[in-house]
């Protein structure tokens, strides 16, 4: 495709440069360096425990890094939390999705960032339009924007929490194991949607258990093991008895 | 999946039968029991206005803490302590009053139960100690506080300005009783239902990890809410010392149980992130008139405890149940 390359010509999103991360004296992170470019998805591969977890931890902010820098659209950034990261551009779907049950979708979509109108009340007309704006342009299917989130199918509630993670990241969406729960079905449904993300011109890293998965979506490939970077692959260009022998280890080489 | 979307419609179809019959129990409560006593007390004066806007006037300090105590509870918490919030406010109040006036007396009120709500709401956010532990041994603790510092004397309020503005007095015809609970009561609604305070704190206690990582400070919200519930106890002890002219160390003893069940029959889940404000308001209102027909039935002190005990159960199987799915 020519999106890729194309992207691959303008300033990157999101630059890591040699991250090392250690807790205590366990290195879990060392030497990993790795482009996003704006409407690229790359995926992040590796077994547990490879570092994965961690690497999202980085970007989103909760972890910073030992060494090593982190640069978005081309600024060095220094980041200690994820409200940081927030502000930055970064959006992160997480496993477990981070949505409150019992409250309505645009409340969801809008927690801890709820827009006001006079005398701080809470300005529900935009958040519901602009919901619905989002749900139908990402085509999530949920019955409405005043619908409950329990009430929700595990897809319908993966594809708010995307819908969200769209809506405010400006430069980058992680998302961890975003159908690990899902059911065929659901999983082709959420595909869809994360495929979608390109055309928004925000970078995408994906973590993802599904080989399927990863060549479906993806343009490169990063797999992980053991905390060291084996290797950047252009999905185009690699198959999957090569990533799996780079994840598993059993490459020649 | 075709198996799970079925399952899916068949919670959601389970699921609207129990959320209506959550949310509006209480109304339907209040309305069975207006009409039961009406039918049955016809004759014992249940029905007429004195008596009705007895019930109101009566039940203004426990709709006050129940305000409250539907944040405390939206956000996931609970707070036992306004039980005894409630005589320490007032006799606070009271005994400042004696030397200093009106207004260091209210503010001794209000500031001993914004005190209290502190204490409680740094060792619940920041020391993370369960607030159910936390704030029955502040209970227990402020119990005996106002027991020992007044020797269990009750201390009479003779300021007149003080007793009309929280007490006796009316504005425009409407007795100031009924004034602040409608005042706390909108109050408390608009902050709940209508700002991102009320939004947070629901979000708190619906879960409060997607809370923190949408930038929300729990701890924050955890201590707020602690703080609002301390200060309308104050509040509801100011009341109280108003009406009675006199503050003692039983004030507030028995309502404890009353603002529970009040809040819970209202539709504020125990464990958090959904709640009413109005709902409390005709929760608290239902209990004021069960207390009242069950008296003008001729029930003895230990049958309505046991009335009353039997009606919290029925609540909070209600509340349960919806909660589980």
């Amino acid at each position: 495709m020519n999106a890729t390359a194309e992207a691959m010509t303008g300033r990157p999103v999101l630059a890591l440069k040699d991250i090392r991360k250690t807790f205590g004296g366990v290195v879990a992170i060392e030497n990993f360096s790795l482009e996003v470019h704006p409407g690229e998805i790359v995926a992040l591969v590796g077994d547990n425990g490879a570092g994965k977890s961690t690497l999202i931890k980085i970007i989103s902010g909760v972890h910073p890094p030992t060494s090593g820098s982190i640069a978005i659209e081309g600024e060095p950034v220094a980041m200690s939390s994820a409200t940081m990261a927030r502000a930055h551009g970064i959006e992160v779907v997480y496993q477990d999705l981070a949505l409150a049950d019992q409250q309505t979708v645009y409340m969801n979509m809008f927690l801890g960032r709820e827009p006001t109108k006079a005398f701080g009340l809470l300005d529900r007309r935009r958040m519901i339009d602009e919901t619905e704006k989002l749900v139908k342009e990402l085509d999530v299917r949920i019955p409405s924007a005043h619908a409950t989130i329990r009430d929700l199918s595990g897809g319908q509630r993966q594809g708010v929490a995307i819908a969200r993670a769209t809506h405010w990241a400006s430069k980058l969406i992680l998302l961890d194991e975003p159908t690990a729960a899902l059911g065929v079905a659901e999983t082709a449904k959420v595909e869809e949607i994360v495929a979608a993300l390109k055309t928004r011109n925000i970078g995408v890293l994906i973590i993802s258990h599904s080989l399927d998965q990863v060549f479906k979506l993806s343009d490169r490939i990063c797999v992980l093991r053991r905390g060291k970077q084996i290797g950047v692959r252009e999905t185009k260009k690699t198959d999957k008895n090569e990533i799996i022998a780079m994840i598993t280890g059993l490459q020649q080489s | 999946m075709s198996s799970t979307n079925q399952g899916a419609a068949v919670r959601a179809a389970g699921l609207a039968g129990r959320v209506n019959l959550q949310q509006y129990v209480v109304y339907f409560g209040f309305l069975a029991i207006f009409l039961f006593f009406a039918i049955m007390l016809k004759d014992s004066g249940f029905l007429t206005v004195r008596n009705l806007s007895n019930i109101v006037l009566q039940t203004a300090p426990a709709t006050i803490m129940a305000i409250g105590l539907v944040f405390v509870m939206s956000a996931g918490e609970i707070d036992l302590s306004i039980g005894s919030t409630v005589a320490v406010a007032a006799l606070a109040a009271a005994v400042t009053m004696q030397s200093y006036g009106m207004v260091p007396g209210i503010a001794a009120g209000l500031g001993c139960g914004l005190l209290i709500g502190l204490v409680n709401g740094v060792l619940v956010a920041y020391v993370r100690l369960p607030s159910f532990l936390v704030t029955l041994a502040t209970l227990g603790l402020f119990a005996g506080v106002s027991r020992s510092l007044t020797d269990l004397r009750s201390i009479p309020v003779t300021n007149e300005t003080f007793t009309g503005f929280f007490g006796s007095g009316a504005l425009f015809g409407i007795p100031s009783l009924i004034w602040w609970t409608a005042i706390a009561v909108a109050i408390g609604h608009i902050l709940y239902r209508e700002t991102r305070f009320g939004a947070h704190v629901l979000a708190v206690g619906d879960n409060a990890r997607a809370a923190s990582v949408s930038g929300i400070s729990v701890p924050k919200m955890r201590l707020a809410v602690l703080m609002i519930s301390g200060a309308l106890a104050g509040l509801a002890g100011l009341l109280y010392a108003g009406r009675l002219q006199a503050a003692k160390y039983t004030l507030g003893e028995t309502d404890l149980m009353t603002v529970i069940a009040a809040v819970i029959v209202g539709g504020t889940l125990l464990n958090g992130g959904k709640g009413s404000i109005i709902g409390a308001l005709v929760g608290s209102l239902m209990m004021g008139m069960l207390n009242n027909g069950l008296i003008l039935m001729g029930l003895s002190v230990s049958d309505q405890m046991i009335v009353r005990g039997l009606i919290i159960l029925a609540a909070v199987a209600v509340s349960l149940r919806e909660k589980s799915r």
